[in-house]
């Protein structure tokens, strides 16, 4: 059994607002399945006393305090940007959504 | 789009019972965003508070804001929450432009606090418990605004420009549980939950919790299901619903709604629906399920938050009177019902009224004065209680000046009137104005002569015993004085002349 379908890139395409086309589906399925399997052996390792865990050090309660920090003047926040407007990023007609 | 019909609220309360869920967002006050040190200032220019990390940029990492963690903890905890001993982040992907990073940072299925509940109390007095599923920390969204359609409305824009100032600031998430039971009441118990909590937000201190400016949005999931059945009907979600007022109202409308359809034989539709202010009504917006992929997994750039028991006890202890206590309490020492405590509340004028007995003042004469004259003309200029250009303790002078018998009450609202026209502090006020009642005994007693001699026949009527017609004496007098008379003492003159005793 593939780790992912063919149906199933498709639906991350279309979540992500990706236009593939069938022969582009087919190779990232393909090599998408390939990285799934890839990592899935860490499974293979991983017996009943290794909990599942989402980061590698063992901390908790990182804080910072509520103080203000320099950020980026708008020109430095802008500078990436394909586009922009009125100091603002400016972004392509926002499809299928409302 | 087809309309339907509404079914009157009567009818469809006949047929079937609303079960109704609230989600508040409650944006904090806090200085800087929830996972980086940018300022939160309103009015900045556009994109004048970001940084690699709130814009999303490759290779910046989150760092939690300590006072957001607090503030969910104490939230938390004010609605009788229990707090998570551990809990993480987790990151809900979408891929919209008014999140840079193409998912917000948020909390799933472990939220900081769950399992409360929120008293509040409805007009009449009533309490209604509402539960509250669970409380969460997450981050708010940049603003769009949409170029090119005829109304600044997405629907025919041609493009979108985004400010992201606003995108990484804390917010908490309150969710409550199913609320049932509510009946024909339920628009009123939703507003009266979001108008508590409100309150409970500003008695903490978390967040000024300003409806109209956006800092506390509630979204209503509503459904209907018939009358004697256990299970749920399918429910809509009414977003951005941004006052108390529109909150009823929408509930209202959502009920009418879901009869109409389920009348007619037809069924609900899972979906998000766009509320408006205009007309009351809701229209729909996106089909749910498709928008809640949202492949939720945990943060791997944040470590997890686990509040020690000692920080949260300590959190705890430090919790302020609660805002349904302190109402009661008040209520109480000023010795009126509920249903006066509510039109205090709705006045907002509980804190004004608070401070004008700290600075001296009777509980009665405060609330008078707040609920009347200044209410009044609060409302004749369209602006709160609060805004009035008049101080809680010039208020407490004012009223000390009528208690001590200084002012009358139609001088005590001269008064206020050049306190709110900037001509000074009431005393200030009275002197320039020559507002003090009469009270210098010459003069008044000179009022007095010239009315009996005026109304001969009134006079004559007293003297012959009918005390009663004294009145219109006193009447005379106060004419004669522009209201400036001590009218008991006036009358206790007349009498005197007249020769008549009470």
């Amino acid at each position: 059994m593939p780790g992912i379908t063919r149906e199933e890139v498709a639906h991350l395409a279309r979540l992500a607002r990706l236009e593939l086309s069938a022969e582009e589906l087919d190779h990232f399925a393909g090599q998408l399945d390939d990285i799934i399997g890839a990592v899935a052996r860490v499974s293979d390792v991983a017996a009943q006393d290794v909990p599942p865990t989402s980061h590698p050090l063992p901390l908790t309660n990182v804080m910072r305090p509520d103080e203000v920090r320099q950020g980026l003047t708008p020109a430095q926040a802008l500078s990436g940007a394909p586009a922009q407007e009125q100091q603002r990023f400016k972004v392509p007609q926002i499809l299928g959504e409302e | 789009m087809t309309v339907t019909e509404l079914v009157s609220y009567e009818d469809a309360l006949a047929s079937y019972d609303p079960v109704m869920g609230l989600e508040v967002h409650v944006e904090l006050g806090t200085k800087t965003k929830m996972f980086c040190g940018c300022a939160t200032t309103l009015g900045a220019d556009p994109n004048a508070q970001t940084c690699p990390t709130c814009l999303g940029l490759p290779g910046a990492l989150p760092v939690v804001n300590a006072v957001g963690v607090e503030s969910a903890i104490r939230i938390g905890l004010a609605l009788n929450c229990e707090i998570a001993e551990w809990c993480r982040f987790a990151r809900k992907n979408y891929f919209y432009p008014d999140m840079p990073k193409n998912f917000q940072t948020s909390q799933y299925d472990e939220p900081i606090a769950f399992n409360g509940y929120l008293d509040v109390q409805l007009a009449d007095g009533e309490i209604f418990r509402v539960g509250i599923e669970r409380a969460h920390m997450e981050e708010d969204t940049g603003k769009s605004t949409h170029v090119g359609g005829a109304t600044g409305r997405i629907h025919g824009a041609s493009h979108s420009l985004l400010d992201y100032n606003r995108a990484g600031i804390p917010l908490i998430e309150i969710v409550t549980r199913p609320i049932e039971g509510a009946g024909a009441r339920a628009p009123e118990v939703a507003r009266a939950y979001v108008a508590e909590l409100r309150e409970l937000i500003r008695a903490l201190g978390v967040s000024e919790a300003r409806m109209e400016m956006g800092q506390l949005r509630c979204d209503v999931n509503l459904s209907l299901r018939p009358h004697g059945r256990e299970a749920f009907g399918t429910r809509s979600e009414t977003k951005n619903v941004n006052s108390l007022r529109s909150v009823e109202r929408a509930v209202r409308f959502e009920v009418q709604r879901h009869a109409a359809v389920l009348d007619a034989g037809g069924t609900i539709v899972q979906e998000t629906r766009h509320f408006h202010e205009e007309n009351g009504t809701t229209t729909s917006g996106r089909v749910k399920e498709e928008a809640e992929d949202y492949r939720y997994f945990p943060e791997p750039d944040l470590v997890p938050v686990a509040p020690s028991r000692e920080w949260v006890e300590e959190l705890r202890a430090g919790l302020p009177e609660l805002p349904l206590a302190r109402r009661n309490r008040l209520r109480e020492e000023w010795g009126i019902s509920a249903h006066e405590m509510q039109s205090v509340l709705n006045a907002g004028a509980v804190e004004l009224i608070v401070a004008t007995v700290e600075a001296g003042a009777e509980p009665a004469a405060a609330r008078k004065w707040w609920m009347g004259e200044l209410a009044r003309r609060a409302n004749e200029q369209g602006v709160e209680l609060a805004a009035l250009p008049i101080t809680p303790a010039r208020v407490a002078r004012v009223t000390a000046l009528v208690a001590e018998g200084a002012l009358n009450d139609k001088l005590a609202r001269q008064a206020i009137e050049g306190v709110l026209a900037g001509e000074g502090d009431p005393d200030a006020v009275v002197e320039k104005r020559g507002l003090r009642i009469v009270s210098d005994e010459g003069a008044l007693g000179k009022a007095v002569d010239e009315a009996i001699e005026a109304n001969a026949a009134v006079a004559d009527k007293v003297r012959a015993g009918k005390v009663a017609a004294a009145g219109a004496l006193v009447g005379a007098v106060m004419k004669a004085t522009r209201g400036q008379a001590d009218a008991a003492r006036a009358r206790q003159l007349i009498l005197e002349r007249l020769g008549v005793a009470e």
